[in-house]
């Protein structure tokens, strides 16, 4: 009848051994009494000796693998005896073992390499795949420090580039933009608006403690609105055998946020006062900032509008978002030396420029409904 | 054109007064006896006793007078003799002129600034030889400012007086003769923004107010042992410039914070609490402070030269980072 062979609790305190070396081979006829392995306790290495006479049928442990006490690692029987039965609990008991064996040695490692490093330094061998481990610490309690790194740092200078994986949004602004810039013929009209009054309009709202305040942006909208309702030709879009002219004005207003933009849309802004579009717009705006909006919310916008002002920006050109066939694009209200009745004054102005599908408008069309706009935002009282 | 800081300060004070006659000067000895150190030279005679206010000994008193000036469309200056004496003004500091902006709802602000040197000078005993900026930058509604040079110091002020918050502005009686190039004209450094006074690459010293020269002599001896400090001046030390401070930090990975104040609950460790927040997988060991010693400052002078940190103190400390 075939015995089992497992790994012995040589002493109190062992919880695992190691099979040093098998003394025996697979198919050795073996005595009661001998030994048949070398086993490595963590106190030393002992003789395992055979409790059955027979032939060492199985060797389930290889040499130099640790496993628990009580795991079985061989089977003696008779030559034709069928194990299965036995050999089968081997793989249950014994193959978590290895895996228990091999982290632990790493393990060891990693505490040594983490617990002396700086953070500096930790962060440079994240960048660069260094490897800290061996290397000797010359900071305060042997911590290593950058210079320990240095010799090192000059064999990896660069820092490795940072693969940074597309967001969603990211893929959206891809797929967005390419689909525009590349198929549609872009053209672009700039203009120039003197922003006096619209800037006294603005510090009146702030000052009358109106919630939300009117700002640059809602008169842009605004003015945008009233441009596109005397002329809605390019309140329309290309659509392959047509030209689509949309029935309302809906407007989109680029959104920065911190892993790409979004483009919230204020609805049938040709309807609306400019208290109406300044209440819209800092809803909109302040869920887009707190990625609340639906996504009926931010598509469909037949016109939009990309506002870099508060960057400092003289003048930019934006890219057109489908299926709009304009965008316009509003860069800082500048103090700028101004002829007027053949003087030099001082003048507050803002410089736009529209980019225009060309397949939709032409030049002259965006210049008139340009000088609508200009008109609307130059006397902002009548928005 | 080189100016000492005193004079800095008084050009300041005197063009923002000439600007607009809403601003005026209050404080002990401002008038006729030109301020305690001559700050105010020159003032009453040109702006008359009305806009140069001399007051008694009444610091509680003569600062509630100007916040509630302020709170009626007036920018007072306080000027108090050194701001170990703004102590018995602190009720109106801290109840009055730091809140009432917010409990008012916005509807009343109070824009005073409240001047005068603070630090230790030479042997003036315990009471007077006081750093107390921690106590100011710990409320919420005070904006503190310390500056080091006379071309800070006149652009600073100029900048405290328009702001329409409270602004302790703390000079230092060490700093009134130093002399330094002062910009031409009518110039103001923004509230809020440090300077990076020497540039370096081995270690970050952050030292404001007198303390900033300290670190720039021991930049100095730093550099001819090979060591290249970067001593950044925070010039206002609440609102914090944390962008500028870490981006320093973040380059060299070690810092050391130089003040002259007390060591516990000192403002250092709040500017190494908000480096770590930012920087600290940048850093490469612990940010050490040198402070004043934990003392009340001694009158004897060996006693009180080993109590306030020197160019000595910052090496050792730089050392110290660098394990050296």
């Amino acid at each position: 009848m075939a015995s089992r062979v497992i790994m012995p609790k040589l002493t109190d305190s062992m919880e695992e051994g190691v099979v040093v070396k098998w003394r025996k081979a697979e198919g050795d006829h073996v005595e009661s009494g001998d030994v048949l392995a070398e086993i490595e306790t963590d106190k030393a290495v002992m003789d395992l000796e055979a409790f059955a006479s027979g032939t060492l049928r199985k060797i389930l442990v290889p040499e130099g693998t640790t496993v628990p006490s009580g795991t079985l690692i061989g089977v003696i029987g008779e030559p034709d005896e069928d194990i299965k039965e036995l050999v089968k609990e081997q793989p249950a008991s014994a193959a978590p073992a290895p895996q228990q064996a091999t982290p632990s040695l790493s393990h060891q490692e990693k505490v040594e390499g983490e617990a002396v490093a700086s953070p500096r330094v930790r962060t440079l061998a994240r960048e660069r795949g260094i490897d800290l481990t061996g290397i000797k610490g010359s900071g305060p309690g042997g911590r290593i420090v950058e210079r320990d790194l240095e010799p090192l740092l000059a064999k990896n200078p660069q820092p490795a580039a940072r693969e940074i994986p597309l967001t969603q949004m990211r893929k959206a602004i891809v797929r967005a933009t390419t689909q525009s810039k590349a198929p549609v013929p872009h053209f672009y009209v700039t203009t120039e608006v003197d922003m006096g009054e619209g800037l006294r309009l603005v510090e009146e709202s702030k000052k009358r403690g109106d919630r939300p305040p009117v700002s640059i942006t809602h008169l842009i909208i605004a003015a945008a609105a009233r441009g596109l309702v005397q002329h809605p030709g390019l309140n329309a879009a290309f659509a392959g055998e047509t030209i689509r002219v949309f029935p309302s004005i809906d407007i989109g207003i680029a959104v920065a946020l911190e892993d790409g933009l979004i483009v919230p849309v204020v609805r049938d802004c040709g309807k609306k006062s400019l208290r109406q579009i300044a209440d819209a717009e800092r809803a909109l705006v302040s869920r887009a900032r707190n990625r609340e909006l639906a996504p009926e919310e931010y598509t469909g916008a037949t016109f939009s509008i990309s506002n870099l002002g508060m960057f400092d920006v003289e003048n930019f050109i934006a890219v057109i978002l489908p299926p709009a066939a304009a965008v316009l694009a509003v860069g800082s209200v500048r103090e700028v030396p101004v002829v007027k009745d053949g003087r030099v004054g001082v003048g507050q102005r803002l410089k736009l420029t529209l980019s225009c599908d060309h397949r939709v408008v032409d030049g002259a069309a965006a210049a008139k409904f340009l000088q609508a706009f200009k008109r609307g935002l130059e006397h902002p009282r009548d928005l | 054109m080189t100016f000492t800081y005193r004079e800095a300060l008084n050009q300041a004070l005197c063009e923002e007064m000439r600007r607009d006659d809403r601003v005026f000067l209050i404080g002990e000895d401002v008038g006729y006896y030109q301020g305690a150190f001559k700050v105010s030279k020159g003032f009453v005679e040109e702006f008359g006793p009305r806009r140069v206010v001399d007051t008694p000994i009444t610091e509680l008193g003569f600062t509630g007078l100007a916040i509630g000036a302020a709170m009626a469309g007036l920018r007072p200056v306080v000027e108090v003799m050194t701001f170990n004496f703004a102590i018995l003004a602190m009720d109106q500091i801290v109840n009055n002129a730091a809140k009432i902006r917010y409990m008012s709802g916005g509807q009343i602000g109070v824009p005073i600034v409240i001047r005068g040197p603070g630090s230790a000078a030479h042997q003036l005993g315990a009471q007077h030889s006081q750093s107390l900026e921690a106590w100011f930058c710990h409320v919420p509604g005070l904006k503190v400012v310390a500056p080091a040079t006379p071309h800070d110091a006149k652009g600073l002020l100029k900048s405290a007086v328009r702001d329409e918050n409270p602004v302790i502005f703390i000079e230092a009686q060490l700093l009134y003769p130093v002399k330094g190039e002062v910009g031409e004209g009518d110039y103001t450094i923004p509230l809020g923004v440090a300077e990076v006074k020497r540039a370096g690459t081995d270690i970050t010293i952050i030292a404001y107010s007198k303390m900033l020269h300290r670190a720039l002599e021991a930049a100095d001896i730093l550099s001819r042992e090979g060591i290249q400090a970067e001593v950044v001046d925070p010039r206002t030390l609440r609102p914090l410039d944390l962008d500028t401070l870490a981006a320093s930090v973040k380059k060299t990975g070690k810092a050391v914070i130089v003040e002259e104040g007390w060591p516990f609950a000192g403002l250092g460790a709040q500017i190494a609490e908000s480096l770590y927040g930012r920087v600290f997988d940048y850093l490469d060991g612990p940010i050490v402070r040198v402070t004043g010693r934990d003392v009340p400052m001694p009158y004897a002078k060996n006693l009180e030269d080993a109590a306030v940190p020197d160019a000595r103190r910052v090496v050792e400390a730089v050392h110290q980072v660098l394990n050296r």
